[in-house]
């Protein structure tokens, strides 16, 4: 038997059946479990996104909470919706390495370490999606290790910040990692991104130490570049470079003179 | 090992030839899943998976394995298994399979896998080899879950996320020791739990496969 086996013919016998049945196996368990694993990602979105709303609780139905939030996709540069693509499909992290649907940021422009970032980018609106009572913005950057991305949750106002979450970082345990630490996430809560001069550079960071003010959160102890990471790519996100201008209508909207206004083009925009 | 018995093949990998801490294999993803212990179970549970299937389907076709292939044969074997595991992790405990990432994939590459099925289940009966799978994987879950214990509860005050120490950033009293959720920390548990091994079963102990020369005369390296 010894000899036989080691023929060439039993050797590619051998070989080729194995293939097969492995490939067989391998596929079955492929096809079988995608549309399962499809569904566990878009859940886990999901969750993020209900969870930096502060809707999330455990064991709720979260497809039946996500109805009421819609998806819009933005235009970075106008700050407008656009219809050009389907917000439920688009992915802004993958375009941006679509040269058409993107651009390079360099220098000062990219304090975020990002190097390319899109032109159009999905929200999430809470609520009725003309007037919003929370806008949900994905926001990503380089931390300590890594791209750290997450959402952040402005209130209606476009100034207000109800949470902020990352879903996927690479940062220290014990240390970076708690920026996902419920403790230190609740600080954000009703922090006001601008300052009351009507800039456009958003004023809110993350403190070196113990933070005060309504535009300041308590740094993480022990990680100073995670935490400066933080910082930049919300000053990043939220300049006129990243969500600025969408945000500024919201702004404008509350102020009494021009809400008449806002209103009207929001109407526009959302047709 | 000639004289295999049930028992015998399920008992011994776990004290007495055990995978990790007489063999010193499976260090790698034992220091990367061991931050916590949920994590380290359901590791566990894989390579117990992968470990015993591997072993049955390679003893089930040891007598139709041409020698020359051998390797490559239980590597395709070993492989599939593993991408079963994860597809099956990825749809059942996605947070889960997130957590371990890529080193499910990496149990393709740990060496208690591929050693058992070259060392044993080539030469063994599907059934004993199956329980030598089960048997050398709970060896190495032992490692894994102890290993585990110490870096949860004393990183992170935690005992299966259950919280047994109140952590400073939660408001509690206990300082976290940082260095226990690195990597490195499961260097030293893994050689403390070696160290005991040994003392409780002295067979363990190696020859001195060579001794330290004297240094150098001053006059020799003239």
């Amino acid at each position: 038997m010894a000899q036989s086996n080691n023929s060439i013919k039993k050797i590619l016998t051998v070989a080729f059946a194995l293939c097969i049945v492995c490939s067989v196996i391998v596929s079955t368990a492929a096809v079988a479990l995608r549309p399962l694993q499809q569904l566990n990602q878009e859940l886990d979105r999901k969750t993020n996104i209900l969870n930096v709303a502060n809707l999330y609780e455990p064991g709720m139905d979260v497809e039946a909470a996500f109805r009421d939030i819609t998806p819009r996709v933005v235009n970075l540069e106008t700050g407008q919706y656009s219809d050009q693509h389907d917000p439920q499909t688009w992915d802004g992290f993958e375009a941006r390495r679509d040269p058409a649907a993107s651009r390079t940021l360099s220098g000062a422009r990219d304090p975020a370490g990002l190097s390319r970032v899109e032109n159009y980018a999905t929200v999430y609106l809470v609520g009725d999606p003309d007037d919003p009572e929370q806008i949900i913005l994905p926001i990503r950057g380089q931390g300590l290790w890594g791209l750290m991305r997450g959402f952040l949750s402005v209130e209606g106002d476009g100034n207000t910040i109800v949470g902020i979450t990352y879903y996927e970082h690479s940062e220290t345990p014990g240390l970076g990692a708690e920026v996902n630490n419920p403790r230190w996430q609740a600080q954000w809560e009703g922090k006001q991104i601008f300052d009351e001069e009507g800039q456009l550079a958003p004023a809110i960071r993350v403190a070196k130490g113990s933070g005060s003010g309504d535009h300041e959160v308590d740094g993480l102890s022990g990680a100073t570049l995670t935490s400066n990471g933080v910082t930049n790519m919300l000053q990043f996100w939220l300049s006129p470079e990243g969500f600025g201008e969408y945000l500024a209508k919201f702004r404008s909207a509350v102020d009494p003179g021009e809400a008449q206004d806002a209103d009207v083009e929001l109407e526009a925009e959302g047709a | 090992m000639s004289a295999a018995t049930p028992k015998g093949v399920l008992t011994t990998p776990v004290f007495k030839n055990n995978p990790i801490a007489l063999q010193v294999l499976g260090i790698c993803s034992a220091l990367a899943v061991t931050t916590s212990m949920s994590v380290s179970l359901v590791m566990t549970l894989a390579v117990i998976f992968v470990t015993a299937f591997a072993n049955l389907f390679v003893s089930l076709i040891r007598h139709h394995i041409p020698s020359s292939i051998r390797i490559i044969v239980q590597m395709t074997i070993i492989a599939s298994l593993v991408i079963v595991v994860d597809q099956i992790l990825k749809a059942y405990a996605y947070e889960m399979s997130k957590q371990l990432s890529v080193f499910v994939g990496l149990i393709i590459t740990n060496c208690i896998v591929m050693g058992r099925a070259e060392g044993f289940a080539m030469q063994n009966s599907p059934g004993m080899s199956f329980l030598d799978g089960i048997g050398n994987g709970l060896g190495y879950g032992f490692i894994l879950m102890t290993v585990g214990f110490f870096r949860e509860l004393f990183g992170a005050g935690s005992v299966f996320g259950f919280t047994v120490l109140e952590t400073v950033q939660n408001g509690g009293w206990y300082v976290p020791n940082g260095l226990l959720l690195l990597p490195p920390s499961a260097f030293f548990i893994i050689g403390l739990i070696i160290w005991v091994l040994r003392s409780l079963n002295p067979e363990q102990i190696e020859e001195n496969e060579f001794k330290m020369k004297h240094n150098t005369e001053p006059k020799e390296a003239v």
